[in-house]
Order: structure tokens, then sequence, then C-alpha cells
């Protein structure tokens, strides 16, 4: 028998979502409940002190690449997009509540004034117009999810429109966040440059630093995660989830149909960026700094395996596998620094040769291995 | 008696004309230098302002002694015993030389050195230089008029100058004086118009941004003819200069764009014939120039030998890891060309930390060998470094080499097949298997040999392929995978763009510029200059 190793891999089931059932459906119940507890346990856990803050600032920043990787996986596991230039719309969300931050320390910074102090530094008298939108936080939080989409959409306009995909879309997102990087990293650009923005203070009056702010950040970070999921939930059982399958799997079809493909990936683009610039913003000020090393396009590829390690079929694999990646290398970096490389490298190779669906799929896959080894047996 | 007196007389005069030599055999010893009194109470003073006159006074001298005499004030190797205010000169070994006699003394005891000022030996110096324009030898001429020509030398007169022409045979030094000359009569206005425009002439055959200076200032002058002339030399020699800039930047842009296309053939094949990015492309160039490094320290005081052995062993290493990554992990992935790039991405990373633990995370030195080191001059103001010379060349011989493989041998042929027609290809035979990887093996060692020349332009570190993979990429998608043309015509537009956009807009906001550029030109041609053609190349 023609044993050709190039042939494409024997059929598996496919591990297609269920978009005609309701949105609460059982694995979503389960993802929702967990999150909840965790959550509200966590909360009460540090309110009363059981749970170290440094532990609830760790959750919170695991959280808020949770939220970015689940809207990677919006584009990735629905729409087939790999973006390898994610973070961008991260950071630069980041950037914007970062910007307002830093006009709240106000006259506490080293040189005393009201302009930031690396402005004080490069010798700039005043704040350029593209600063006057982050003197209050609502602003500053509608900038944040809307600086990312506006990016997107301009990016996706132009590339949807030439049908660039594949791997060439995949390059030129790389590409574009490594532009990103370059141009942050100037310091004429008014971003703070190398340095970034850092040393803030306060966020609407509360202190960043206390801990109080801290867990209603962590808080409202999980929050904001649960709400964005159902959202997606209910974005898949409509008919426009369905439209993502399909095009996904095949879109010339669906463009002969009758559909216009690029409006549709454009519009889940844009969203896809709004949610990553939200879980920017989030991420700032429990972090407390946002530089441009964040555009860099190692942090992209993480997010990216993130999903590739929860599995991009399903919507709270993203939520799995950036949790497990990221404690994973929070042990690793503490342990032993020099080889979370080598199990990020690992990872990558092992994911993509013997865990194609991920963790969340894993189960199924075993499951049908287990059947497939009866069925030869037999 | 009459014999006795002969031998003593014999003896007399040879031991004379045996100490002669030694005289001046061995340098500041016993001068042949008379000082008048107050030369020697100057010379002795411990105020270092007494001798401003004596060195005035010499700054024309021609005489060597005088000169070798200056030279040594300058230096601090005079030397004044207070006792009798004699003069001494210090000896490389420690022993000194009385300055008008024969003695010697072993140790400076009872000597105070006689000091100079900053400005008297600047003075000093001109002098000693004016004074290696009358030297013997052709190559202290040489360099004393090149000197001239510096900024800030000190210029003799122009009638000094015109003697010195006179008598002058050696061409090179005969050009420069010439221009000294001009320079000279440039300075001085006041000069009749027949002799300025002789200077111009002569400053804009020459044409160097002394000259243009001088010009310039030359065209500023009252008679009409003579800053009308001047001007237009002043434009003639602006023109050349920018022509040269010109070329620098072509030179520059080339190389850069050389290194860039051998960088990006391998990627170029391997998309174009299995339809896989290798993210690990940019760690098999670094792995190439530590090949570099890796032999340079196996033959210590070889430099150059070990960069010509290094260019087959790069390939064979970068080829085999090639392989090996195509064995193992791009075959399992055949058909998912996105988790094929999220494979050999986590192997680009897993080979970056092991070259981090098996040398060190910093930056290893690469020697340039001595062939390598050097300039080319190819105008009066266009200098090209010798090792970009060779790395072009090199790179338009390894090109011509990838080209031969795939158009004239078997696998080249197999090759384009499999690129062009998969299926139908190995219906009629061709085993695609092993193609595969051979085409891999032959990707990564170009890489390999990629990174070789790499070694020479930029620092060897494990970050080495990170700076280069995402440029690499953009050539790719520049010029498109259907043609090895592409890849030329796409690496070296780059490279020619980035280094003429540097002067403009520095070197950072260039990068961003192409990059920007590159993102738009993608949207107009998807699939880059010169793109696959035929059925097989869907979208």
């Amino acid at each position: 028998m023609h044993s050709a190793k190039h042939v494409t891999a024997p059929v598996k089931p496919e591990l297609t979502l269920e978009v005609s059932s309701p949105i609460f459906n059982r694995s979503t119940c389960y993802v929702v409940e967990l999150l909840a507890l965790l959550t509200i346990g966590s909360t009460i856990g540090a309110l009363c002190g059981l749970i170290s803050i440094y532990a609830v600032t760790l959750m919170g920043k695991y959280l808020c690449y949770a939220l970015a990787a689940l809207s990677l996986d919006l584009i990735w596991g629905r729409l087939g997009i790999l973006s390898l230039g994610h973070c961008a719309y991260f950071a630069l969300g980041g950037y914007m509540l970062g910007m307002y931050l830093t006009l709240q320390i106000g006259t506490q910074g080293v040189y005393g004034s009201n302009l930031p102090d690396f402005m004080i530094f490069l010798n700039w008298d005043h704040l350029p117009w593209y600063w006057q939108g982050s003197h209050y936080l609502l602003p500053s939080l509608v900038l944040s999810l809307l600086v990312p989409a506006a990016l997107a959409f301009i990016f996706g306009f132009t590339t949807f429109r030439s049908r660039v995909g594949g791997v060439y879309l995949s390059i030129i997102t790389q590409a574009l966040t490594y532009a990103l990087m370059l141009m942050f990293f100037l310091n004429e650009l008014g971003f703070g440059g190398n340095n970034g923005l850092t040393d803030f203070k306060t966020l609407a009056g509360m202190d960043i630093t206390a801990d109080g702010t801290r867990i209603f950040l962590f808080a409202l970070t999980a929050i904001c995660l649960l709400l964005a999921f159902l959202l997606l939930r209910a974005l898949n059982c409509t008919r426009l989830g369905r439209l993502l399958t399909a095009v996904r799997d095949s879109e010339s079809r669906v463009r002969f149909i009758g559909y216009r493909t690029e409006h549709v990936k454009l519009a889940i683009f844009t969203l896809a960026a709004a949610l990553a610039g939200l879980a920017g913003a989030l991420y700032v000020p429990q972090v407390g700094i946002i530089n441009p090393g964040e555009f860099s396009p190692l942090n992209s590829i993480e997010l990216v395996i993130c999903v590739a390690l929860g599995g991009r079929d399903r919507l709270y694999g993203a939520i799995i596998g950036s949790l497990v990646l990221n404690l994973v290398k929070t042990i690793f970096t503490a342990w032993w620094p020099e080889g979370w490389l080598y199990v990020l490298g690992a990872l990558f190779v092992i994911i993509t040769l013997f865990l194609p669906h991920g963790l969340a799929g894993l189960p199924q896959q075993l499951k049908w291995h287990r059947s497939n080894t009866i069925k030869e047996a037999a | 008696m009459h014999l006795l007196k002969q031998i003593f007389l014999c003896c007399a005069l040879s031991l004379i004309l045996s100490l002669l030599p030694s005289v001046y055999a061995v340098p500041a010893t016993g001068l042949p230098l008379t000082l008048s009194a107050e030369e020697s109470v100057a010379l002795c003073s411990s105020r270092v302002r007494d001798r401003d006159l004596l060195i005035n006074n010499w700054s024309t001298t021609t005489n060597a002694a005088q000169v070798q005499l200056l030279q040594a004030i300058a230096d601090g190797e005079l030397y004044c015993k207070r006792s009798d205010q004699s003069l001494w000169l210090k000896n490389a070994d420690g022993s000194f030389n009385a300055l008008t006699s024969n003695a010697t003394l072993t140790n400076g005891k009872g000597l105070r050195c006689v000091g100079s000022s900053n400005k008297q030996r600047q003075l000093i110096a001109t002098i000693v230089a004016a004074r290696a324009l009358y030297s013997e030898e052709v190559s202290a001429r040489r360099a004393a008029a090149a000197a001239l020509l510096q900024a800030g030398a000190t210029m003799p007169s122009t009638d000094t100058l015109q003697a010195l022409m006179q008598h002058e045979d050696d061409g090179q030094v005969y050009q420069d004086l010439r221009t000294a000359w001009a320079l000279t009569l440039a300075q001085n206005p006041s000069l009749g118009r027949q002799e300025l425009l002789q200077a111009v002439e002569i400053l804009k055959d020459k044409g160097t941004p002394q000259c243009l200076h001088a010009l310039e200032q030359l065209g500023q002058s009252s008679d009409e003819i003579l800053s009308d002339a001047a001007q237009q030399a002043a434009g003639w020699v602006q023109f050349y200069l920018r022509c040269a800039t010109f070329g620098e930047n072509l030179f520059f842009g080339l190389s850069l764009g050389s290194v860039l296309v051998l960088a990006a053939i391998g990627l170029a094949i391997t998309f174009g014939v299995m339809g896989v990015i290798n993210m690990a492309h940019g760690e098999l160039i670094m792995v190439g120039a530590y090949c570099v490094w890796c032999l340079q320290q196996l033959l210590p005081g070889q430099p150059g030998l070990a960069l010509i052995l290094a260019i087959p062993t790069a390939f064979v290493v970068s080829g085999t890891l090639g392989m090996l990554i195509e064995r193992t992990v791009i075959r399992s992935l055949y058909g998912r060309p996105l988790e094929t790039l999220l494979a050999t991405f986590g192997v680009s990373l897993i080979l970056q930390q092991a070259v981090r633990t098996i040398f060190s995370p910093l930056n290893r030195a690469v020697q340039t060998p001595a062939f390598m080191q050097g300039q080319l001059q190819i105008s009066e103001n266009l200098s090209v470094t010798l090792s970009r010379v060779i790395i072009i060349l090199f790179c338009a011989l390894t090109f011509t080499l990838i080209l031969i493989i795939m158009n004239k041998t078997r696998l080249g042929l197999e090759v384009r097949a499999l690129a062009q027609n998969r299926p139908i290809a190995r219906a009629l035979g061709v085993r695609a298997g092993r193609i595969d990887a051979l085409t891999f093996g032959l990707g990564s060692g170009v890489a390999g040999m990629a990174g070789v020349a790499l070694s020479q332009i930029t620092n060897v570190g494990p970050n080495l392929g990170q700076n280069y993979i995402v440029d690499t990429f953009m050539v790719v998608v520049f010029g498109g995978v259907g043609n090895l043309w592409g890849t030329l015509t796409g690496g070296l537009i780059m490279g020619l763009i980035s280094k003429f956009l540097e002067p403009v807009t520095g070197a950072m906001l260039s990068k961003i510029v192409i990059l920007i550029a590159l993102i738009l030109f993608i949207q107009k041609r998807p699939r880059g200059l010169f793109p696959q053609r035929g059925r097989a190349a869907e979208a």
C-alpha cells in the first residue's frame, strides 16, 4: 500500500463548534462558573488577607493576557487569519491608558511640573495634540478601544480587499508590529521613547499601588473577560457566527455565493483589535509600566502559542491556554530562566505536531485515538 | 722614525674616520651644530617663553641638525645640566649624549628637562613637517606633501612651494605641492587675475571639499571674470562631490542588498517549492556566522584561512541542520503552512537559546582577515572598503552557482518541477521526499554562507538571526518566489532604498518607512514582483 507521507493527514473528525446551540451550553457554563468562582474567591480571599496582593496582581495580569488571547482566537480560530502582530493592538490600548495615567501624575513627578517627565527631559514646553484627549478617564478608555480598532480598520481595509492571505498576511502583520516597535522606540514620537510611560501614581483618584485598587482592577479584569467571552459566544450563535466558520473553511466559495467576505473579515478584525486594546488598557495600571517592548513580535507569537496550546477551535481554549502558559512562564522564569525559551520552543513544536486541537481538544483526540486503535485492531 | 710617524698618522686618521660615521650613525650624538651664546642661554633657561624667539628664528631653517634639535625639544628629550649650562640629548636606553661634544652620561643626575609649551610643540611639528619636504626619501616627501593638504596645516609660503615644485620630480608630490600652491594663492586675493585664474583651474581639477571652500571664497571677489570662473568651478566641484556621495551610497546599498539577497535565496527556494516559510532561517544564518568564529578559534593567527574554510563548513553545518528540521518537523506538517510557521518558530527559539547556552549570550568577535582590510580609491573623493567589494563578489558568485544548480542540473530540474506542479511531477517519478529534503538543505546551506558574509560586517551574537529575519522576509515578499531573479531584484532594490533613505530620514526612520511602504506595496501586488505562475499557484 502506498504509504506516502505527503498525502493529507488521515481524516479526523472535525471538532467544529455547534453553532446552533444556545449560548449557555455545557462547556460555557463550566467556564463561566469556574471564572466566577475564581474571581469571587480571590477577591474575598485578598480582602481578608488570605491571598497576597502579589498573587492577585499576577492573576490580574494573566486575565489580561487571557482577554488578548480571546481576541486572537476570534480571528484565528473562527476566521483562520493568523495574525503574528496582535500584541500591537494590545500595546496601543495600553499606551492610550498609559497617557492618561501619566498626565494624572501631575506635579508629583520628578520634575514637579504638569508636563510628563520625559517631555521636560526632551525640552518640550507643551503637550502635543495627541495627548489632549487623555486628561480624563472616560475619553482615554474610549481611545484605548478606538485607536487599535482604527489601526486595524485601516490595515485590514487595504489588506483584505487585495485578498492577501495565508502566510503573506502573517508576515506583514509581523512587519507591522515590528515597525510600530521601532517607531515607539523613537524619543521624538512623544510617547516616552525607550523608557515608555511609567511611575504612575493615581487612577481616577485612587492610589494605584494601594491594595484596594489592585483587587478592584483584578475583579474588573475578570468581569471584562467574562463579558467578552459571553459576547463572543453570543456572536457564535448568530448567523454571523456561521458565516465566520464558512469563511474560515472555504472563503472563495462563500464569496461566490454572494457574501462580501472582506467586509466580514474587516469587521471581526476590528472587533478583535478593540478587545485587545481593552486588554491592554486593563493591563497597564496593574503592571505599572508600558514600554515599546510590548510591541515586540515575540509577545505576539507568545499570544499565538497561548491560543494554540489551549485549542483554537474553542473560545474557552484561549483562556485555558493563556492561563497555563503564563503559569508555566512564571514558574520557569523564577526557577530556570535559561530554560524558558527551550520550553517555549518545545511547546511550539509539540503542540503543532501532536496537539493540533490543543488542550481543550485533548479529551476528544484521545477518544478518537483510542477508538481508531480499536478499529485497527479489529 | 719616519715609519713610526706614518703608522701613527694612519692610526689617527683611521680612528678619526671611524669616529665620523659613528657621529652620524648614532643619532643625537654630538650633532654638528654650533650654537650662539644667546641660543644656548635660551635653551637652558627654565622659562619656556624664552625659547619662543629661538624657535621662530629657526622656523624656516633647512638645517637638518637644527630641525633635529627642535624635534628633541618637542619630544622632551633635551636636557640641560644645571652646573655648567651644557645641553644633553637623551637616548633610548636612558643614557645622555652631550649636544656639542662626545661626552656621555649614564644617568640624569643634575639634568633638567628643557620644557616646551603646547604652542611651541605645534610650531615645531609644522617646522619638522615642512622640513620633510626637503627630505631625500620620496616616501617622506609624499607624506609631508599630503599632510599639507590636511585641514588646519600650516602652509609654507607661495614662493617656497614654487621653489619646491621646480625641483620636484616625483609626480604625486608635485600634484600635492601644486594644490597647496593653488590654495595659498587663493588665500591671497590681492594677486593678479592671471595667477588667480590659474589657481581656480588647479583647484577645480583637484575637487576636494577643501578646494570647494577656497573656490567659494574666491567666488565672492569683486573681479567679475574671476568670480564667474570661481563660481563655475565651484559648481563643477559640487557636482563631483555629489556624484561621489551618490557612488558611495550606491556601493553601500549594493553591498547591503547583496547580503540580503544571499540570506533570502534560501527562504525563497523553500517557500517556492514547498510553500513553507521557515522562521528558523535567521538562526541558520547565525549558525553560519558562528562557524566562522569557531574556525577562527581553531586556527589562531590565520583568520583569512579560517574564513575561506568557513564557507564550505557553514554550508554543510547549516544544510545538515536544515535537513534535520525538515525531516522531523516540516515533513509531519505537510499541507499546513501556518502550523509550519509556528513550529519552525519554536525551532528558532530552541536554536537561539542553545547558542546562548553553548557559546555565550554576548557577541563574539570575528576578525577581518588581512586581504579584506583596506580601501580602494576610485576617485579623489570616493573610496570603497575592500571587505564590501569582496562580499559583493562573493554574493554574486554564490547567486550564479545557485542559478546554475537550479537551471542546469537534474536536481534543479526536479525542484522546479515540484514547485510548478507537485502531483504530476511525482507521477512522473520525481521523488518528492528526497527532493524536499535536498531543497531545504540547499536553502539552509546558502543561509549559512550568508552568515559567513554577514560575520564580516555585523556583530556575531545570538540575536543575529532576529535582526535580519524581518528584512529577509520583506525581500521574499517583495521579490516574489517564482523566480530567483525576483529575489535578486528585490534584495538589491531594498538595500539601495534603505541606503539612500538613510541620509534623508535617519537609520531608524528609513527602516520604518520601508516596512510601511512594503505593506502598502503588497496591497497592489500581493505576490511580489515576480510571482509564481501556473495553475499550481492558487489563491
